[in-house]
């Protein structure tokens, strides 16, 4: 059985001439981007070029305060709750509870949405997270472990765009390779997923586009 | 988002706190504890049956509200050690609906804790409690605890993103929380009968209480969600 992400006949994501401010700051600086359905879009830059912010408006977290946009069919300006809820992002942290299961903290998000046991243990079982796994509280479980459980969480909420920031930041090679897998599941499975990353040899493998920042607009864009 | 949904995720949420609460036991094997150990360096203090008699509802009120901030501490902890609150945010869970969540599942544990506090000063500092002021006692703490929930539940989510929360949460707390100190103990005053006072003298103390609980909940609610976003 196959995951379902929320999807639209839309681009995932179409931002045009888009500015955002962080700070004061313009980290966006009339920024074009539009990423279709099933990308992976691979950012590049250097620091502050607005990869983050980037990342951020799709999350509907960051307003834009000039341009228009839409994430996944919902306008990013006057609809960011529902950008929120067909958007997942994964960044520095795990969103986990550490005191809970991994089948219980999917259970807590499973919750919150209303999916059914079906959904949770297909996500766990995409993710590896199923058998004795499931039953482990989140603080015993490794980096890679963890990472995925937070995937997984992605899997339940149906997000139809991940959004990840640096997600091979702390794991080991094996569990790096372990989320390149996962993400080239997802979207195989219909997931549209952009990641900024510092790896940039592994991330070119896995990524379908590669598109560079600078100054907070798009100076390269290439597949 | 429906109100059937708001419903739905303040019952997830209440259900995960309590959950984690039952999984790390920090109430019964720290907080409860140290309510007793603050009760009863009260009485060292102030040796005396008369006066601790006289002085146990204000007692037992401040020991419940130094210990309420670590529960609140607790409570707000497990969601920021990896970005939990951050993540409900992100994946636009109505923050309305957390704060409710958060509060009843406070208001439970606050309620389990002042049981201890109360039942710890009778036995420990001989109050008689009548029984007519039993329900005075009974409906002056749940209404106090509510609006102790709310204010803290505000406050701790207001903290959760800055740095030094932990000594932050006290100062931005006790002040608004002060009028909640005042009615419970004057309500409690009444219900013992210390000082000679009468049960029907508490209840004008429940109306504030209730007041102040009922503004709090509400307007907690509904600035909770910008509070965190901001």
């Amino acid at each position: 059985m196959e995951p379902h992400f929320h999807t639209s006949g839309s681009p995932a994501v179409e931002l045009r001439d888009a500015v955002a401010l962080m700070s004061d700051f313009p980290a966006l600086a009339g920024l074009d981007l539009t990423v279709e359905r099933g990308e992976i879009v691979m950012l590049t830059g250097a620091n502050g070029a607005g990869k983050t912010t980037l990342l951020r408006v799709c999350a509907g977290l960051t307003p834009i305060t000039r341009g228009y946009g839409h994430v996944m069919g919902a306008d990013v300006v006057s609809e960011r709750d529902a950008v929120r809820q067909r958007v997942g992002m994964v960044a520095h942290s795990n969103g986990l509870y550490d005191e809970l299961t991994v089948r219980e903290n999917l259970e807590f998000w499973g919750a919150l949405i209303g999916a059914g046991d079906d959904e949770l243990h297909q996500a766990m079982s995409i993710m590896g997270l199923d058998g004795r796994l499931a039953t482990v509280p989140v603080r015993g479980l490794s980096a890679g472990q963890r990472r995925r459980t937070a995937f997984a969480i992605l899997v339940v909420r149906r997000a139809g765009l991940w959004l990840l920031d640096e997600p091979h930041a702390g794991l080991d090679s094996g569990a790096r390779d372990e989320v390149d897998d996962i993400l080239r599941q997802a979207s195989a499975a219909g997931a549209t997923v952009m990641l900024s990353s510092h790896e940039l040899d592994r991330v070119e493998q896995l990524a379908t586009r590669r598109v560079h920042l600078a100054g907070g607009v798009v100076v390269g864009d290439g597949r | 988002m429906s109100s059937s949904g708001r419903i739905q995720v303040a019952r997830a949420v209440l259900s995960k706190d309590l959950q984690i609460e039952r999984r790390s036991k920090v109430l019964t094997s720290q907080i409860i504890p140290f309510a007793v150990v603050t009760l009863v360096l009260f009485a060292f203090a102030l040796d005396g049956d008369a006066i601790l008699q006289r002085t146990a509802p204000g007692l037992v009120w401040l020991a419940m509200l130094f210990s309420s901030m670590i529960i609140v501490q607790r409570s707000f902890a497990v969601e920021t050690s990896d970005g939990a609150l951050d993540a409900l945010r992100v994946a636009g869970a109505d923050m309305s609906a957390v704060f409710w969540g958060k509060w009843l599942a406070l208001v439970i544990q606050l309620l389990v804790l002042e049981l201890v506090l109360l039942a710890g000063a009778i036995v420990m500092f001989g109050i008689e409690l009548r029984a007519s002021g039993v329900v005075l006692l009974v409906t002056s703490s749940i209404s106090a605890t509510c609006g102790l929930s709310a204010v803290s539940t505000i406050y701790a989510g207001l903290a959760s993103g800055v740095r030094g929360r932990e000594s932050l949460l006290p100062l931005l707390v006790l002040p608004v929380a002060s009028p909640v100190l005042i009615g419970a103990t004057r309500a409690a005053e009444a219900a013992f009968g210390t000082g000679g006072t009468v049960v029907s003298e508490g209840w004008p103390w429940v109306g504030v209480l209730s007041v102040f609980a009922v503004v709090f909940s509400f307007g907690g609610s509904l600035a909770f969600g910008p509070l965190i976003d901001d």
